[in-house]
């Protein structure tokens, strides 16, 4: 019995990812040394506040770390945020079906996106920078059209208030648990299903993955699918959290979604990763913004140590092999 | 013979970039309610250069198969450092442009060194970095302002003989003592060849280190120039992200226009210039068919998702379906 735990726990050790226990290392130094300068910073409250805060982070990330398994990148995150936020609210205007479609359609109208990002990547075979770059460009011309430019009149509804806002269960805010569940169905899909057992392989060697039989085509695209959605379903949060869209929401998430997927031990060139990491990565970047404004820096010091930080990580362990 | 179609085989992007761009810009000109006149290509030059300069800079690491995407924070961080230095005496204004370019070129050997010595890959490096670059900017000018020397300004924006935009002929120039000494050079001839396999490049003895170095040292040097010549036409400074970050997504969107490939070691940065004008006079067709401005961000949208899409028919000539994969 004492055997069997024994090579559990080896394997455990063996399996862990120096990556992730750097990030979780780090997480740790980051509570400590602000837990030095306020003693607010190891109350239940303020943490409880991150992981919230974390949340909206958390989900768009998921995407995007499917995305870079796949080996590929999604920049039309800015966009697709927004465009999330903005028609989840623009549907609530119209009456009862309206606020009970809002969060649905808007999760559709980012899954569309993402699927036609996808088409462009796996059946015409452009680069994934540069459909993903174009479809962010069309998603906020129909936005500037729609809206005319400026931020929309129309208002989150009581549920999307609830479900970025409210307490299901007492301390636990509704959009942590929402978190919990996407992050544990990618966790499930990613290591128990043959779906996600191919996001890795195609994302190793897209060729051999064809050649063992994997439809990879229709996978890259249902992949960029599920981004596009996630991305959208972080949109319709933010707004919930903020009771409105607004123009250029978005902006904010593309660069740490990509950092926390990095920083949490996922290889950008694909096929190397866990959720895990992905989830220190989403906590390491907000616990920095958090002490960040905490310790009142300014917004070009903020980016600056910002810069360095994710530098100075991906030195200690994000490094590629020499040539030989 | 052969020789002639192995060169149009090889310049065929450039082609349809000028192609694509001769047809915008008559489009553009026939239509306008001006006609065409020196003021008009004044400043459709003026637009132009600026995404040029930023998209020279993209394409020269992008042949070297990485991607810079804190080209547009160069950009914005040399326009403020640029508002500070480049204004009082002649000697002063000398001597500003010079740092002013000198730190373009630093920023671009910092991402050098990262994606070199670092080993990092460089569209996660170049992020970081270029956080850190608008992080200067915005120390530099919190708030928009500064100066620069007028005379200076009015004379590279305005125009020679009161008929050549003097912008273009500042590109040709760049063009002259930047691009074409690079490209004919080993240097040069390395970065393509580290583009097309760095394995390869390696085992044959290239010298893979310097020739990454100068692309991307170059790159932050051109993005600086561009930066102090948006300080010219503009006459401040202002660290504002959108805008940096615009120029970054045009500066790939103009290099893929231009003919130059992602994946590396194909296509040149005279491609990239011709992407980047043409990039630019699809975004003025609206304005001379008279549509709502509104509309002009969808239309730029629009135009280069088919752009890129025209990339697939290379689709139809794959003959073995493993060439789907690169």
């Amino acid at each position: 019995m004492s055997a069997v735990v024994d090579t559990r726990i080896v394997s455990f050790v063996r399996r862990f990812d120096p990556a992730v226990a750097t990030a979780f290392g780090c997480i740790i130094l980051l509570l400590i040394v602000g837990g030095m300068y306020s003693s607010n910073f190891w109350s239940p409250e303020y943490l409880i506040q991150q992981i919230k805060v974390a949340s909206f982070l958390g989900v768009i990330a998921t995407g995007m770390m499917m995305i870079i398994l796949l080996g590929q990148i999604d920049l039309s995150v800015p966009w697709v945020v927004t465009v999330g936020a903005m028609m989840s609210c623009a549907v609530v205007g119209h009456g009862t079906a309206g606020a009970i479609l809002a969060i649905p359609f808007g999760i559709f109208c980012g899954v569309v996106i993402g699927l036609i990002n996808g088409f462009g990547v796996a059946y015409l075979r452009i680069p994934s920078m540069i459909v993903t770059l174009a479809t962010n460009a069309v998603a906020q011309g129909l936005m500037v059209v729609y809206t005319g430019g400026f931020s929309p009149q129309d208002s989150a509804s009581p549920a999307m208030r609830y479900l970025a806002t409210g307490f299901v269960i007492p301390g636990l805010p509704n959009s942590v648990i929402a978190w919990a569940v996407i992050g544990a169905i990618a966790v499930f899909v990613l290591t128990r299903t043959t779906f996600g057992r191919s996001i890795y392989g195609i994302g190793n060697s897209e060729k051999a993955a064809y050649l063992s039989g994997i439809n990879t085509r229709r996978i890259v695209m249902i992949v960029f699918g599920i981004s596009g959605g996630l991305a959208a379903f972080g949109g319709v949060l933010l707004a919930g959290y903020a009771s409105k869209a607004a123009q250029s929401m978005g902006d904010a998430y593309l660069l740490p979604a990509i950092a926390a997927v990095v920083l949490g031990g996922t290889s950008i060139l694909g096929g190397r990763g866990s959720y895990l990491g992905t989830v220190a990565g989403v906590m390491l970047i907000t616990l920095l913004q958090s002490i960040l404004s905490v310790l009142q820096m300014p917004e070009y010091g903020r980016q600056i140590i910002y810069g360095l930080v994710i530098i100075s990580m991906l030195l200690l362990y994000g490094r590629a092999k020499p040539l030989r | 013979m052969k020789d002639w179609r192995f060169w149009f085989a090889e310049q065929r992007g450039i082609f349809t970039a000028i192609g694509i761009f001769l047809v915008m810009f008559v489009i553009y000109t026939t239509n306008h309610p001006a006609g065409f006149n020196a003021n008009i290509a004044q400043t459709a030059s003026n637009k132009g250069v600026l995404l040029a300069f930023v998209a020279m800079a993209q394409a020269l690491v992008v042949i070297t198969s990485g991607i810079d995407l804190s080209v547009g924070m160069i950009f914005t961080l040399t326009n403020c450092l640029a508002s500070w230095l480049v204004s009082g005496s002649p000697l002063h204004v000398a001597f500003g442009a010079i740092v002013v370019l000198l730190v373009g070129a630093i920023c671009g050997a910092i991402n050098g060194a990262v994606v070199i010595f670092g080993r990092l890959q460089p569209i996660v490096a170049t992020i970081a970095t270029g956080a850190i670059y608008y992080g200067i900017a915005l120390a530099l000018r919190p708030t928009p302002g500064g100066t620069v020397d007028e005379t200076l300004a009015d004379a590279l924006t305005g125009k020679l003989f009161s008929t050549i935009p003097a912008s273009l002929v500042a590109l040709v120039i760049v063009v002259l003592v930047v691009w074409i000494p690079f490209s004919r050079s080993v240097t040069g001839r390395a970065a393509y060849a580290v583009g097309s396999s760095e394995q390869a490049a390696f085992m044959s003895g290239v010298p893979i280190k310097r020739a990454k170095f100068v692309a991307y040292t170059l790159a932050g040097l051109l993005a600086g120039i561009g930066g102090l010549f948006l300080t010219f036409f503009t006459y401040t400074g202002e660290a504002a992200y959108a805008s940096g970050n615009a120029y970054t997504l045009f500066s790939i969107a103009s290099v893929v226009l231009g003919g130059v490939s992602l994946m590396g070691g194909r296509g040149s940065a005279i491609g990239a210039i011709f992407g980047a004008i043409a990039f630019r006079t699809i975004g003025d067709l609206l304005f001379v068919f008279d549509f709502d401005p509104l509309w002009q961000p969808l239309f730029q949208g629009v135009v280069l998702l088919l752009a890129v899409s025209l990339g697939a028919f290379d689709l139809l000539r794959v003959r073995n379906r493993l060439e789907w994969f690169g």
